[in-house]
């Protein structure tokens, strides 16, 4: 069975891409280490359908997708926003909110 | 089959962490292309072929496109990377590991291991029956997302190109 491997695979994804969302200071690049980990979570789901030989992997990984696309082209929207106000894609530049 | 899948998570690995390595925004969204269909394959070799299918058109072809349009909208930001993103260089890295995948694409279709194709059937009416079974509750709630984010989306884009104007 391939499923022990691919769920190995899918925290070594994880890893990176949380790795890559605290390391990255460029707002564009933490949107990408967010679709690397909703891809770690969606393989771990994929792997777990596999293993059990349900369909509930499948869909779960249906319901990622639909999030992703909203997360998505709503973050994409921001990131143009914030570039056109502040003229650079420094997230510690966006600290109004000293957050 | 073991040996694909294996080949197939060294190329997702090394693309992923050429994606968050990578300096220029376009080379880090190529190396994400190459990771996300090799996650496809990942996904075929695992038994779940309309999730690959899925995975290739929606998130390597709709969302990157988005990422990619959006990276050309930034223009001023990016216009003096312009010149060093289009150099052949940027290809080689992205082009080698999509070739190992073509390869291995190549031998899953002449090896001619057809035997999951003809589980897919009864899978697929499965995945058909639950969503709109047990999990119609999940698809309602989909929908209810994804039209504030459309609506969202609309109202973010709008008002940018009004200022711009």
């Amino acid at each position: 069975m391939l499923s022990t491997p691919a769920l190995v695979l899918s925290i070594m994804l994880f890893g990176l891409g949380l790795i890559g969302l605290l390391s990255r200071r460029n707002i564009l690049y933490m949107l990408l280490s967010l679709e690397i980990m909703l891809n770690a979570a969606a393989l771990a789901f994929i792997a777990g359908g596999a293993r059990w030989g349900q369909v509930d992997g499948e869909i779960m990984f249906l319901f990622i997708l639909t999030l992703a696309a909203a997360e998505v082209s709503v973050a994409l929207g921001i990131v143009l926003q914030l570039s056109h106000r502040f003229r650079t894609l420094d997230a510690d530049a966006f600290c109004e909110m000293r957050g | 089959m073991e040996i694909l899948f294996y080949i197939a998570a060294a190329v997702t690995l090394l693309a992923t962490v050429r994606v968050i390595t990578h300096v220029h925004a376009v080379h880090a969204l190529l190396y994400l292309v190459v990771a996300l269909i090799a996650l496809a394959l990942i996904f075929y070799l695992l038994g779940a072929q309309f999730a690959a299918a899925l995975e290739i058109i929606i998130y390597g072809g709709a969302i990157m496109v988005l990422f990619i349009f959006v990276v050309m909208l930034l223009g001023p930001l990016a216009v003096e990377q312009e010149r060093t993103w289009l150099t052949p260089g940027a290809w080689v890295g992205p082009s080698i590991l999509a070739l190992i995948l073509l390869g291995e694409v190549g031998y899953l279709i002449a090896a001619g291991d057809h035997t999951p194709i003809v589980a897919t059937e009864t899978r697929q009416k499965g995945i058909s029956i639950a969503l709109y079974g047990p999990y119609i509750i999940g698809v309602e709630l989909a929908s209810m997302l994804l039209l504030p984010g459309l609506i969202g989306a609309y109202h973010l884009g709008r008002r940018h190109s009004k200022e711009a104007r």
